[in-house]
C-alpha cells in the first residue's frame, strides 16, 4: 500500500468501515508513513471540531407554514391514489368516466318524439335512464377498468360447428 | 413499536396525514440545518425545507419504497439547494450565528434573547471564544465546494452510509470517498488552528 491508497481508504478507516484485510494494510502503511499518519490524525481532529457547529432550530412558525402549504394541496380520493399509480392513468380514467357519462346522455329513449303512441314507452325509457344514471357502477373505476362482465358473455358461434377432423 | 420512515410514508400515501406530521417533526431540524449549510442563508433554508416537505407530500401517491426515505428526501433537498445556488436565487449572505438566533427569538416561542445566553455562562469570555470557534467552523464548511460540502454534511451530521450519500449525490461510492477525502483534507488544514487552540487549552487546564 502507498499514499495513493490512503486517499481511497482513509475516511472509511476512520469510520471503522474498512474490511479487516484493508484495515491491516492501511495500519501497516500508517506505521511507516509520517505524512499519512499526520493526515489521519488531522482528519480525526477536524471531525471532532465539527461537533462544535451549533444546530440551528427551525423558526417556531416553520411547522405551521408547512401545514398551510400542505393544506392548499388538492386532496386526492385515496381510492384513486391507491389504484391509479400515475397521473396519466388518473387522467385517462377520468376521461373515460366523463366520456361514459356523456355518451349515456344519448340514449335512444331520451330522443323526443311526436308520435303519441310512443309516449308511454318514452316515459319508461326516461325512468330507466334515471335509474341507470344513479347507479353507482358508473362511478366505480374498478368496474370500468376491469370489465370482466363483457368477457364473460357467451360468444355467438358460427352457425355450423366445426367438424372435429378439421381441428 | 415505532414505525419506520418508509412505513410512515406508505401511511401518508394511504391518506394518513398524521404520519406526515411525524415525518415533519422528525426531519425539520436536520433538513433546515443541512439546507442552511448549503445555501448559507437561514431564511432561504427554511423556504427550501418547506419546499422539500411539500414535494414529499405531493409525491406521496407515487411513492415506492425502493430506497431509504432519507436518501429520497435528502436527494430532493440537495437538488433544490444546488439549483438555488446555481440560479443565484439566494445571495451568499453572511448571517452570523448570533444574528440567526436573535431572529428566531423575535419570531415567537423563545423567551430568551440570544444575548442573554452569555449571561447564563460562567464566563462571557468563554462564550465569546465558543462563538468565534463556531463561526470559523461555519466558514470553513461553507467554503467547501458544493458537492464536497453536501457530502460532508450528510456524512458528518446525518451519519449516512456511503451508499446512501452516493445515492443522494448521484455518484459512485468510489467518487464519494474521493469527495470526502478532499473535503476533510481542506477542513484539516482550515481547522488546524482551532485544533491547536483546543489542545493548548486542554494542556493548560490541569495547572489551573
Amino acid at each position: 500500500m502507498n499514499c495513493g491508497h490512503t486517499e481511497k481508504n482513509l475516511v472509511a478507516y476512520l469510520d471503522g468501515k474498512l474490511h479487516p484485510a484493508e484495515r491491516r494494510q492501511l495500519e501497516a502503511h500508517l506505521a511507516t508513513c509520517a505524512a499519512c499518519r499526520e493526515r489521519a490524525e488531522g482528519f480525526r481532529s477536524a471531525w471532532n471540531v465539527l461537533d462544535e457547529l451549533p444546530v440551528l432550530p427551525p423558526s417556531p412558525a416553520f411547522d405551521a407554514r408547512v401545514r398551510a402549504r400542505v393544506e392548499q394541496e388538492p386532496r386526492r380520493a385515496w381510492f384513486w391514489a391507491w389504484i391509479v399509480p400515475s397521473p396519466r392513468m388518473a387522467f385517462a380514467a377520468t376521461a373515460l368516466l366523463i366520456a361514459s357519462i356523456w355518451l349515456s346522455s344519448f340514449q335512444p329513449g331520451r330522443i323526443p318524439t311526436a308520435h303519441p303512441s310512443a309516449g308511454a314507452a318514452n316515459q319508461n325509457a326516461e325512468a330507466e335512464f334515471g335509474m341507470i344514471k344513479d347507479l353507482p357502477v358508473l362511478e366505480n373505476y374498478d368496474v370500468l377498468t376491469s370489465f370482466d362482465a363483457l368477457s364473460d358473455l357467451p360468444v355467438q358461434q358460427a352457425a355450423q360447428p366445426q367438424p372435429l377432423n378439421q381441428m | 413499536m415505532a414505525r419506520s420512515d418508509v412505513q410512515l410514508m406508505l401511511d401518508v400515501k394511504s391518506g394518513d396525514d398524521s404520519s406526515f406530521e411525524l415525518l415533519l417533526r422528525k426531519y425539520r431540524t436536520p433538513l433546515v440545518n443541512f439546507l442552511y449549510r448549503m445555501v448559507r442563508d437561514a431564511a432561504a433554508a427554511e423556504d427550501l425545507a418547506q419546499e422539500v416537505f411539500l414535494r414529499v407530500y405531493r409525491a406521496r401517491g407515487q411513492y415506492l419504497p425502493t430506497a431509504k426515505f432519507t436518501t429520497w428526501m435528502f436527494r430532493i433537498a440537495t437538488n433544490l439547494a444546488l439549483n438555488a445556488l446555481r440560479d443565484g436565487r439566494y445571495r451568499q449572505q453572511e448571517v452570523s450565528i448570533d444574528r440567526s438566533a436573535v431572529d428566531h427569538s423575535v419570531d415567537g416561542e423563545s423567551d430568551q434573547p440570544a444575548l442573554e445566553i452569555a449571561d447564563r455562562q460562567p464566563s462571557i469570555e468563554l462564550e465569546l471564544i465558543r462563538r468565534d470557534r463556531a463561526e470559523q467552523i461555519r466558514r470553513a464548511v461553507e467554503a467547501l465546494p458544493e458537492k464536497q460540502r453536501a457530502a460532508v454534511l450528510l456524512h458528518k451530521y446525518q451519519e449516512m452510509d456511503y451508499d446512501e450519500i452516493a445515492g443522494v449525490l448521484g455518484c459512485s461510492e468510489s467518487a464519494l470517498k474521493s469527495l470526502l477525502f478532499r473535503a476533510y483534507e481542506t477542513l484539516r488544514v482550515e481547522l488546524a488552528p482551532l485544533v491547536e487552540a483546543a489542545q493548548q487549552t486542554q494542556a493548560g487546564q490541569p495547572g489551573k
